[in-house]
């Protein structure tokens, strides 16, 4: 089936077909027109390469990607991928190294990804190799265009993107200088694997209705609650979202009567290690969630002291994985540095605010696959306009998703909301 | 149970059991009134950096988890199956035995389809209490560390 514009039901995303979840040949057109197409993408962290030759692989999209810390100590990113036969070029995950040779052919890329040796490139006693016409300039890695914002590395294939700071926009740019507004230290990471569309995740962290619904553990035992000062704050064109929240701000008795038509537990226990959920403030603001989710795949998350940032890598139309990295500051004292590894216990796959994702995304594939043509609802805090709301019971910025994806798909139908 | 491998065996043994058959009391019973229980990706702990995916630095903490677990935490709905290989100890015969064990769980779900969830290693650091042999600190080694759908039951 072709895919078109006639796809939406609603002029306001607010019905997504199955569709958008299971089919193959959507999948391949958004890797073209949204991985290698006109966004940026975090691909790691200028504190994981401080010196030079540090690299690290990474992946955009399914597209393999090296960056790494040339001699004159500039960021670059290349396609991971010998011009020769395509093979993986730098096949370990992190290093140091003067230059990524290919195993296959020993072609010869320098810290630019320029290609600067091939063996035999004359042949042997005058005999093979290559044409001496062979342009070696001309081969080199397929260079990323490398965007840096406050030591956090962003990426894209798409040479005429607007530039990074613009494409984030003020508020989500706001929120990244709040987070990386000292040196970060790389406390380790976490892969979780999930069976379904990596739609699926990128809406589910713009879904602030279902937080507190989904991961009884917030509400259990008093961590975050709708009730909470709260709400979501986009970019102008409403493909990247900030949901926030003001710690302190309601009380047990408001979420209680609030609560009593959900059938969430609200008792309230408490834990015998109150510190696990202890917040400690490391600014003025009174946030202590924020999760800035920037399209397509890239997501800031503050909950309470535990900070990290996750990429959603896709593996196929029915598999994705989340790879999360768990950041602290580079001034953290010890005391501090076992707070968050303490708190690291709230996210990725057995993460106590975080882990029920992976089942309800996959129980979403699972049970919407046979019917390509029925809908998804996207209506909590009403349908129509996209725009920012003071409140937590609202999915609206998924409908801004949608809509953005849609414009870089070709499949924006006339008339429809930004 | 006591300080030798026959001791080590039993406790392997009761520990991937009760896991097994989600009593989850018995288990914590297995471990010292102080204890330490963490689960580390491999990626992590070859690398040098300490976060995990599961780190109860405190007896308090691992019942909390298993507070959670019982009290909030969703899962997919699946039985787990622990193998759990031949421990190597060493130094034997002190006040604490370390040892070494590898372990693979397998998933199966509702419809009896079975994957394998984990494999890894155990490295337990162990004392005679009163109580018998207890586990002091626990640390999962975990090869499989691109976890698939979640982890919620302790390894």
């Amino acid at each position: 089936m072709m895919v078109t514009d006639l796809i939406w039901p609603a002029l306001d995303y607010s019905r997504v077909p199955y569709r958008l979840y299971h089919d193959a040949e959507i999948y391949e057109r958004e890797q073209r027109h949204i991985f290698q197409g006109p966004v940026w993408h975090y691909l790691g962290l200028e504190a994981e390469i401080p010196q030079p030759g540090d690299f690290r692989a990474t992946w955009l999209g399914e597209t393999p990607v090296v960056f790494n810390r040339d001699g004159a100590s500039a960021v670059k990113a290349f396609v991971n991928r010998c011009a020769h036969r395509g093979a993986l070029v730098r096949r370990e995950l992190s290093g140091n190294a003067q230059e990524h040779i290919c195993i296959y052919h020993q072609w010869c890329y320098g810290l630019d990804g320029g290609l600067t040796a091939i063996p035999f490139r004359r042949g042997v006693r005058g005999k093979g190799g290559l044409d001496a016409d062979f342009d070696m300039g001309a081969h080199g890695l397929r260079a990323l265009r490398v965007g840096i914002v406050d030591g956090v590395i962003f990426g894209t294939l798409a040479q005429d993107a607007e530039p990074v700071e613009d494409y984030l926009g003020a508020p989500i740019l706001v929120q990244l200088r709040r987070l990386f507004d000292r040196p970060v230290r790389v406390l380790g990471y976490n892969r979780q694997r999930i069976r379904a569309n990596w739609k699926l995740y990128a809406e589910n962290t713009r879904d602030n209705y279902h937080a507190s619904l989904l991961h009884e553990f917030l509400v259990t035992f008093g961590l975050d609650r709708s009730t909470q000062v709260g709400g979501v704050k986009m970019d102008q064109r409403h493909r990247h979202n900030i949901t926030w929240a003001e710690g302190d701000s309601d009380t047990d008795e408001i979420a209680r009567q609030a609560y009593a038509s959900a059938r969430v537990r609200n008792d309230y226990l408490s834990l015998k290690e109150p510190a696990l959920v202890t917040f400690r403030p490391e600014r003025e603001d009174k946030l202590n969630l924020a999760v800035t989710s920037v399209f397509p795949s890239s997501v800031f998350v503050q909950i309470s002291n535990s900070l990290a940032i996750r990429q959603i890598r896709p593996r196929g139309v029915d598999e994705f994985e989340v790879f999360q990295t768990m950041i602290g500051y580079a001034d953290d004292s010890p005391e501090m540095t076992l707070h968050r590894l303490r708190q690291a216990n709230f996210v990725g796959p057995a993460g106590l605010v975080s882990m029920e994702d992976g089942e309800a995304i996959e129980i979403v594939h699972r049970a919407s696959k046979p019917d390509p043509d029925r809908t998804t609802i996207i209506e909590l805090g009403g349908g129509g306009v996209i725009s920012d709301r003071d409140y937590r019971v609202t999915d609206v910025p998924l409908r801004g998703f949608w809509s953005y994806y849609a414009e870089l798909l070709g499949i924006e139908p006339a008339g429809a909301v930004r | 149970m006591t300080l030798d491998r026959a001791g080590v065996h039993d406790l392997l043994a009761e520990y991937g059991a009760l896991l097994d058959s989600a009593k989850y009391d018995e288990w914590l019973g297995l471990f010292a009134a102080e204890c330490c229980y963490s689960v580390i990706p491999r990626e992590n702990f070859e690398r040098g950096l300490p976060v995990g995916l599961m780190f109860c630095d405190s007896r308090a903490m691992l019942e909390d988890r298993i507070m959670a677990l019982r009290e909030a935490n969703k899962s997919n709905i699946h039985t787990d199956r622990h193998l759990i290989g031949l421990p190597r100890l060493r130094p034997p015969g002190a006040e604490q035995l370390v040892v070494e064990a590898p372990f693979a769980v397998f998933q199966t779900d509702q419809e009896g389809s079975t994957r394998l969830f984990a494999t890894g290693l155990y490295r337990d650091r162990l004392e005679l209490a009163a109580g018998g042999l207890k586990i002091r600190d626990k640390l999962v080694l975990l090869d499989t560390f691109a976890v698939p759908t979640l982890l919620a039951t302790p390894l």
